[in-house]
């Protein structure tokens, strides 16, 4: 490898305090660290048990670029497992997902494991008398992942079986969680309708940055969302207001409106804009949903869910979730210049159909591939990708509304909605994560 | 009002492709109904366009908003502008209702999109749910179904 493997002082040094260097979204061997260290140290999310409600569902996923399957075992918990026969290393759960039955049986050879990953059987079992196979390490079946937490049905992992817990790695940042799931008249969610998969040509962290960068919507979005604005101007008056042009307007909200929405930011890279207000404040009331929520939960607790209006939450490195419209988005990298966008919609069970409508219609909107507000984030990150390379420049900058005293760990801070803190506080976490499980070189040998 | 004729059918299905390759978007929306919409389904076989997911479904208003956009002085991802080309198989009239003024028609379809030094190729069927109004036909409905619909797709700017 080249500068940075078994060198953490050097990545570190990619990461100053408002400045990141080019080399963390265009380097080919950062990429392949992150996967080994960054998405091995960090409790990354996998999947929602909806998908998997009964034994022997699996769901088949990445994490970083680790193949793994979620499986719902015996027992009925949840178990997540290294996709790899351990006899040729051939993935054993090829569809996206299924019922597998008692047991998942590989393709080439039919060893069978059960659903916690420990091998069942070998055929022609004869064979392997007397050859040292069951003190080998494929006698031990599929790996399993040993740290996994399920959160209110949200599984999570991390594949490197020693490191930081999940919850001093999330810390009060599970509010977001709580309060998506609170939306729910019985505090249930199901993940329904489908998944938008969009390929983007650039790096994921440029995905995760956009996700509180409020100083782009109404630049880059004028295109689209100003359209619709200027179009919605021309109805005659009293049109009721249609459902997109309420999804759609309020991208286009004033550098004022962003900056009084407010960021609030969290230890370990996690952080959500919309404190105060976010853009989804001013959709229409659906009819029959604030009835259910009032006979779920009572007047004042039904009222404070629904008070909370949180525009985009990161769970660093790769999840990001709007709970006021039930979605979600993964960014799975593939490539150091390319990530795959899934976007996911919930159903609040219990809740009105219209909801979901809405739900599916944002994602549509925003999220798909054929989505017009995409196309012109896609085209930023695409340019950046491509130019980032020059020799012109070497750092990118975060500086807007730096303060050498911002908080580094605590619990939680709410600041300015332009400020660009939660940016500054995904790097330094991307920093500590990449090099928490490397040794330190000897001095002298640092970049 | 006279029944309308396979042929008539078929060359609006051709002339409709051929506005979007030609880029007369404004022309081409007018060929909707009011009540009309354009759906693009996420999974195959799929028959629900509001509780599933879908590429695309939308009505005049996000059509126009769309089209509208596409021409923008500040529309970054169309700076260079967004070409494309349908090639059409021979469009079958699938149903026919004289009574009623309803029609459908089912067309393979070759889609390729092209900008900058790039060029991608979709492959799908359009049903056209027509209905006659006065002489002329109207869009209820243009469902096109791609063959990938649940693939990773990278953009798509037109329309198929």
């Amino acid at each position: 490898m080249g500068r940075y493997a078994n060198n953490p002082a050097a990545i570190r040094a990619l990461v100053r305090e408002a400045e990141v260097h080019k080399d963390t979204y265009v380097d080919p061997e950062l990429f392949v660290l992150e996967m080994e260290h960054l998405f091995a140290n960090t409790w990354v999310y996998v999947g929602h048990a909806s998908q998997v409600p009964n034994k022997g569902d699996f769901y088949t996923t990445t994490v970083g670029t680790e193949p793994v399957v979620m499986v719902r075992h015996s027992d009925d918990s949840v178990r997540v497992l290294f996709n790899r026969c351990p006899h040729k290393g051939v993935k054993v759960a090829a569809e996206t997902c299924g019922n597998t039955g008692k047991f998942f049986r590989c393709p080439y050879h039919a060893w069978t494991f059960k659903t916690d990953g420990s091998l069942l059987s070998v055929p022609f079992k004869k064979g392997y008398e007397n050859t040292g196979f069951e003190c080998c390490e494929a006698s031990g079946g599929m790996a399993a992942v040993q740290a996994v937490h399920v959160y209110r049905d949200f599984v999570f992992c991390r594949l490197n079986p020693e490191g930081v817990s999940f919850e001093d790695f999330f810390g009060q940042s599970l509010s977001t969680i709580d309060n998506m799931v609170d939306r729910s008249p019985e505090g249930k969610l199901q993940i329904v309708g489908g998944v938008l998969r969009y390929i983007n040509r650039c790096n994921w962290k440029m995905l995760v940055d956009n996700q509180t960068d409020t100083t782009h919507p109404m630049v880059a979005h004028e295109s689209s969302a100003g359209t619709a604005a200027s179009a919605w101007g021309k109805a005659p008056e009293g049109t009721p207001k249609p459902m997109a042009v309420e999804v759609f307007t309020p991208f286009v909200s004033s550098y004022e409106f962003f900056e009084e929405m407010g960021i609030r930011v969290w230890p370990n890279g996690h952080g959500h804009t919309g404190v105060s207000k976010s853009i989804h404040s001013d959709y229409s009331a659906i009819p029959g949903y604030m009835e259910a929520m009032v006979a779920a939960y009572g007047e004042e607790r039904a009222h404070a869910i629904l008070h909370e209006n949180r525009h985009n939450t990161i769970y660093f490195p790769n999840l990001t979730m709007k709970g006021p419209v039930q979605t979600m988005r993964v960014f799975k990298p593939i490539a150091v210049d390319k990530t795959l966008v899934e976007s996911w919609t919930f159903r609040l069970v219990g809740a009105p159909d219209m909801l979901l409508e809405r739900t599916l219609m944002y994602n549509r909107l925003i999220n798909a591939p054929t989505s017009v507000v995409a196309h012109d984030d896609t085209e930023v990150y695409e340019r950046a990708q491509e130019a980032l390379k020059s020799r012109g420049r070497d750092w990118m900058n975060l500086c807007r509304l730096y303060d050498a005293k911002e908080p580094r760990n605590a619990a939680h801070f709410e600041t300015n909605g332009t400020n660009e803190l939660q940016m500054r506080n995904q790097m330094r976490a991307w920093a500590h994560y990449m090099t928490a499980d490397m040794a330190d070189t000897p001095a002298g040998s640092a970049a | 009002m006279n029944p309308i004729t396979d042929h008539a059918l078929i060359d609006f299905i051709y002339q409709e492709a051929a506005l979007i390759d030609e880029q007369k978007l404004q022309e081409w929306q007018a060929l909707f109904a009011d009540e009309g919409h354009y759906w693009m389904p996420l999974t195959p076989g799929q028959t629900d366009p509001i509780l599933q997911g879908s590429l695309m479904y939308e009505d005049k208003m996000l059509l126009q908003i769309r089209i509208e956009r596409f021409f923008g002085k500040r529309t970054f991802s169309q700076q260079p502008h967004t070409r494309c080309h349908h090639l059409l198989q021979a469009p079958r009239v699938v149903a026919r209702d004289d009574a009623a003024g309803a029609y459908s028609c089912r067309t393979a379809f070759h889609y390729v999109e092209t900008r900058q030094d790039e060029q991608s190729l979709f492959a799908g069927w359009a049903t056209h749910e027509l209905v006659q109004q006065g002489d002329r036909l109207r869009i209820k409905l243009k469902r096109v179904d791609l063959l990938n619909c649940d693939a990773a797709l990278g953009n798509i700017q037109l329309f198929m």
